[in-house]
């Protein structure tokens, strides 16, 4: 069910500016990968076009490759709709579609494209999506009440039931902690470190700490600086990238001797 | 010395600076709440003229007031309460149908426009339909009686032959519908022409006020662009959808001129729209019969105002209990 990417040489860009530069990495199979770096140094923007959502913005492209387990992304055949169902995708902030309920926001992927699903199959699998990401017993008695009632750390796991009720290969995280408090950031890492035995796990985060704790592998993107492009400076296992970095600006960074 | 005359002084002007603010706060206060209130007192006010207006017209013995008012034949089934019955059901059919039409289109222009358009096209088209808001109903009621409906009426005895066993779409005994074409229909088509600018550009504004991320949401879960619409754009503009058709429905129930301009007015409850003078409304009406209206006539116009002025009220309740039986999920939180 998970799958392995591959970057080769991407480029991308908004209209005409270079956003981020001349990216090639790779990324395990059920593995959790931590992208880190400073603000603005294109690691969103270059998670969002492992799964096509850069797109989304006017006038961004890429050049360049993905392959997920050796079949590229931006193949003139593949359909961005159809990448989004392999690559499902958390964000920064809990985005819970306000008029759902619990259950209805956990089976909104799953109805899409006119799926039909059988009442019975439709509550095993609010349950046991709602179980992957630790809230089930938190919301089993009130899963037709709306999904905003929730607290920010409940949305932010409900938004990941709702990516892992379709059965993703690969699960995108942009900053998903960045909204939310400590012990909820917490609950969302222990969940991180469950998923990571199904699913291949790319998480964007600017908690360094956080990266050390979850990831098995990090890259360290970085800006020379405004209107330059971003670029990958390296990517190693994270003890080694924590520990003992090859490049002097993952050091600086690291350890707070940035800029 | 100074260091104490100093200090109190420092202390007087901070004092100073925070009773100013406060007097702004209060002229604030106080003008936005006489803002608010101007609204409660107009509408009061306009109720109060409505109903002592219309009272000598309401209380009196029906004998009375047909003696004196020409158009009101108790005789013929025509009294005021009657003829109010007429008019309410005309002007409740000519709009709803016109909503009919106006809704899905506005809908889509506005859809169109906030999510599907180029930009450049989508500026352009928006300021298109703003200006269509600006043209007056007298411009439109002209045009839809001497450039529309000619061009209509061969398209509705098309409907009446072919989809005339449809109740609304019968012809008249002998097979055909009205040769001038000035039917409910087309004075539905016209108001709905009127407001399809309202309608567009209320939702147009709440679409694009769509959060980004719950549209990403859809997207990032493979919905296809119609798909994301359909879960993040709609639910999201619900309220302001309603709202937007109601802004609607209030100028096509008040519409008088285009109108009076275009139906060959009536009085039944056919539900045949494609016969003329069997319709009218009551703006429409009022605006037929006030010229020669004597004293007790318009008394009886003003009761069939109160009797649009009622039908208002209902329907924005209506919305408003629409809007607020979810509003848990309103995402208002």
């Amino acid at each position: 069910m998970s799958k392995r990417i591959d970057v080769n040489n991407l480029n991308v860009y908004y209209g005409s500016f270079l956003a981020v530069e001349d990216v090639s990495l790779a990324i395990e199979a059920k593995s959790v990968t931590a992208f880190i770096g400073p603000s603005g140094c294109g690691k969103s923007t270059f998670l969002r076009t492992l799964n096509r959502m850069h797109e989304v913005i006017p006038g961004a492209r890429v050049e360049g490759e993905v392959l997920m387990d050796g079949v590229n992304l931006y193949g003139s055949d593949v359909d961005p709709v159809a990448v989004r169902r392999h690559v499902g995708m958390v964000f920064q902030r809990p985005n819970p579609f306000p008029t759902m309920s619990i259950s209805e926001n956990v089976l909104a992927g799953v109805q899409l494209n006119n799926k039909r699903i059988s009442k019975s199959d439709a509550e095993d699998l609010v349950e046991s999506s709602l179980r992957g990401a630790n809230l089930w017993e938190e919301v089993k008695d009130r899963l037709d009440k709306p999904g905003s009632s929730l607290s920010g750390g409940q949305q932010q796991r409900l938004c990941i039931a709702r990516a892992i009720a379709i059965k993703p290969d690969v699960l995108l995280m942009d900053e998903p902690c960045s909204a939310l408090d400590p012990i909820s950031t917490l609950a969302i890492e222990d969940l991180i470190q469950e998923l990571k035995d199904q699913y291949t796990i790319v998480i964007v985060t600017h908690n360094m700490q956080q990266a050390a704790r979850v990831s098995e592998r990090t890259a360290f993107f970085n800006i020379a600086g405004t209107g330059k492009p971003g670029k990958l400076i390296e990517m190693d296992d994270t003890t080694t990238i924590f520990s003992a970095p090859s490049e002097k600006a993952t050091e600086d960074y690291i350890s707070g001797r940035f800029g | 010395m100074t260091t104490t005359q100093d200090a109190p002084a420092s202390a007087g002007s901070t004092d100073l600076t925070a009773r100013q603010e406060q007097a702004a706060n209060t002229i604030f206060r106080g003008l936005s709440t006489t803002a608010a209130l101007l609204i409660l007192i107009t509408l009061a006010a306009v109720a109060t003229f409505l109903l002592a207006e219309a009272w000598p017209a309401l209380t009196d013995a029906s004998g009375e007031l047909a003696a004196k008012v020409s158009w009101i034949k108790p005789d013929d089934g025509e009294s005021l309460i009657q003829i109010a019955g007429f008019l309410i059901y005309g002007t409740v059919l000519i709009s709803a149908m016109a909503l009919l039409i106006a809704t899905p289109l506005s809908i889509g222009i506005a859809l169109f426009i906030s999510h599907y358009a180029p930009r450049r096209l989508a500026s352009g088209l928006g300021y298109l339909i703003d200006l269509l808001a600006a043209i007056p109903s007298v411009v439109y009621g002209l045009w839809g009686a001497i450039v529309l409906i000619p061009v209509l009426q061969p398209f509705y005895q098309w409907l009446a032959d072919y989809l005339g066993w449809i109740p609304l779409f019968a012809p008249a005994e002998d097979g055909t519908v009205s040769a001038t074409g000035r039917v409910a229909l087309s004075a539905s088509i016209v108001l709905a022409i009127m407001v399809i600018p309202i309608i567009t550009a209320v939702t147009r504004e709440v679409f694009l006020q769509t959060p980004k991320l719950h549209e990403e949401a859809a997207l990032a879960m493979g919905a296809t662009r119609w798909e994301m619409v359909r879960m993040a754009v709609f639910p999201f503009g619900r309220s302001g959808m309603i709202g937007a058709t109601m802004l609607g429905l209030g100028r096509a129930l008040g519409e008088t001129m285009a109108v009076f301009m275009i139906l060959s007015s009536g009085l039944t409850y056919s539900l045949q729209i494609l016969n003329a003078a069997n319709h009218n409304t009551i703006a429409s009406y009022i605006a037929s019969q006030f010229p020669e209206a004597n004293s007790q006539g318009v008394s009886a116009l003003i009761a069939l105002g109160l009797a649009l002025f009622v039908i208002t009220l209902l329907v924005n309740m209506l919305a408003r209990w629409i809007v607020s039986r979810r509003a848990e999920f309103s995402g208002a939180n």
